[in-house]
């Protein structure tokens, strides 16, 4: 695998050495470009090392850190309710695709699992999160690319989303709504039909992005054919998400392994690109916003009645086991291993995120590119820092 | 105006007020957007449906050189408090802090972790707290609003003296 590797690395850089001939001949001397941690292009306070010959990065490395707070270890000393808290806030864009994991992982090991209709809830507000963070990608990406229109646009239609989310969980996009063996509360009256609205506006912004952007010969021009990941590399650095299933990688764990959600039930497609550039990365996601749209038109029309909590006691105390459970969030495979020994609190939690695989393609990705590609490819590549850094 | 004038508190009354009314309404903000809040400020400050530019306030200018606040906004960890201190070093005086949300405030839901610096106000002076997790973009629409306010009742001539420097 790696021998392959290397030698499409090298025809890659030939190919970008013969492209700046120039460089050679005037013989141009290196230099060292910090950018970040306090960037705007670098969607928090990731920090980028880049040494450049002229226009051309030569090696390229991420330094991560700047945003870790120590989930781990203070999940350790937080009650199984407490915790859901606090994994809140690591994929901040997305809040409450990083609870179920951990609470179907502790249901697992307690055997505990939800009614139907809070299955469909979760499923429902599950995709909420998903769009509400997409839809800030899309006008993100358009802002690293120099046009500024397309974020306000997105932070305008976030909001009628960020809406809907408010009005049934009470916060805007930390949440804290899942509990094991259920929900918090029931849906307020009238909240499918609005959210049905909703949607329209979501697609609608769809719309409004791809006849902005996808036609337009900067956006072509910048994106296609830039930063392309061949599907063996995604797979040797652990891609996951759109990123995986914009280089042609056909997995996604909503289809592969839908614990404890209601996927298999509804009508929905995976979208993947064979081209595994920018342009691909963009296009997979944009129709991501779209099928996530259209699964929760699906889940509001099917949420059934009964109950929304099982029987849990009210003190929580998760007999001693292991479970690992992952589920396909808006930035690709979010994983909590938990380690109980039969107390209030979990023994050890490892934390999967997927946004920390992303970006180690980083350095091999950004070898051989020229500075402004530095930045689209990032772009594309999406990762939230407290996702990366946890 | 010669700036002997302001030093030393002899800036008639009227233009006193004139000038701090302009600096209250040409604020340039320099945004450290740190973790989740910074989405939040991000809403406040670039949505149409809060829309900051109403209040006088300036958002994205490119570099602290060139800003008179800084909204640090989210979690601080001990290994960005440097950073953070070495650029609000580089803007230029008089200049102001908002400390949003409970994480830059007092290190918030991280207050036993090992790698955050719990609050802000221990390495710059915070001029105003917003509190929340995450603040409303309201509330730090309110808390600029308080900040105006502030710098309307300022003494310039104190401002402009900086700290009085105590020798023992
Ligand atoms: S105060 Fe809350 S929302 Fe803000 S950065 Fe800290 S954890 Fe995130």
């Amino acid at each position: 695998m790696t021998a392959i590797t290397d030698r499409q690395k090298l025809q890659y850089i030939a190919a970008q050495a013969a492209d700046a001939r120039v460089n050679v001949e005037l013989e141009t001397e290196g230099m060292t470009l910090n950018i970040g941690p306090q960037h705007p292009a670098t969607h928090g306070t990731l920090r980028i090392v880049a040494r450049l010959d002229g226009e051309q990065v030569i090696a390229a490395e991420p330094i991560p850190g700047y945003m870790h707070r120590g989930y781990e270890k203070l999940t350790e000393v937080r009650t199984y309710a407490q915790v859901t808290a606090l994994v809140n806030r690591i994929d901040w864009l997305g809040s409450f695709a990083n609870e179920v994991p951990f609470i179907l992982a502790a249901e697992q090991l307690m055997g505990v699992e939800a009614p139907p209709r809070a299955q469909w809830i979760r499923t429902l507000l599950f995709e909420m999160a998903r769009i509400s963070n997409l839809i800030l990608f899309l006008g993100d990406m358009a802002v690293q690319l120099g046009a500024v229109t397309p974020a306000f646009f997105a932070f305008r239609d976030r909001e009628y989303v960020l809406d809907q989310i408010e009005r049934v969980t009470g916060g805007r996009f930390h949440p804290n709504f899942d509990r094991i063996g259920g929900l918090k509360d029931d849906l307020p009256q009238g909240w499918l039909a609005d959210t049905k609205a909703t949607m329209d506006k979501v697609r609608s912004f769809c719309d409004e992005i791809e006849e902005l952007l996808m036609g337009a010969e900067i956006f072509q021009a910048r994106t296609r054919g830039v930063g392309v990941i061949p599907p063996d590399v995604a797979q040797q650095y652990g891609l996951s998400g759109a990123n995986a299933r914009a280089s042609g990688i056909d997995w996604d764990l909503r289809r592969d392994q839908p614990n404890g959600m209601v996927y298999p039930e509804l009508d929905w497609k995976v979208w993947t690109h064979p081209d595994g550039d920018s342009f691909a990365r963009f296009w997979v996601r944009l129709q991501e916003t779209r099928e996530a749209a259209s699964i929760v038109e699906q889940c509001c029309d099917g949420v059934p009645g009964g109950p929304i909590m099982a029987k849990v006691p009210r003190i929580i105390k998760v007999p001693a086991g292991e479970a690992y459970v992952s589920t396909e969030n808006p930035l690709g495979e979010m994983g909590y291993y938990v380690v109980s020994k039969g107390d209030l609190t979990p023994f050890r939690v490892k934390i999967r995120s997927a946004s920390f695989n992303n970006v180690s393609i980083a350095p091999w990705i950004l070898r051989g590119v020229y500075v402004p590609d530095i930045i689209t490819i990032l772009a594309s590549l999406y990762f939230i820092l407290g996702d990366i850094d946890r | 105006m010669g700036l002997g004038l302001v030093e030393s508190g002899k800036m008639p009354k009227p233009l006193t007020k004139l000038l701090s009314l302009s600096r209250k309404y040409s604020i340039w903000v320099y945004q450290w957007g740190l973790a989740c809040c910074a989405i939040e400020m991000g809403a406040a400050f670039a949505s149409p449906r809060y829309d900051v530019m109403r209040l006088g306030v300036i958002p994205l200018p490119a570099s602290p050189r060139q800003a008179d606040l800084v909204v640090i906004s989210g979690t601080v960890t001990d290994k960005m408090a440097p950073a953070i201190l070495r650029l609000y070093e580089q803007m230029p005086d008089p200049k102001y802090v908002i400390s949003m949300g409970s994480c830059a405030n007092c290190g918030g839901p991280y207050w036993d972790s090992y790698s955050v610096t719990k609050g802000i106000d221990q390495i710059l002076p915070v001029d105003v707290y917003v509190p929340g997790c995450p603040p409303r973009p309201e509330a730090l629409l309110e808390g600029v609003v308080l900040l105006q306010e502030r710098i309307q009742s300022e003494d310039m001539a104190e401002r402009w003296r900086g700290a009085p420097i105590i020798v023992e």
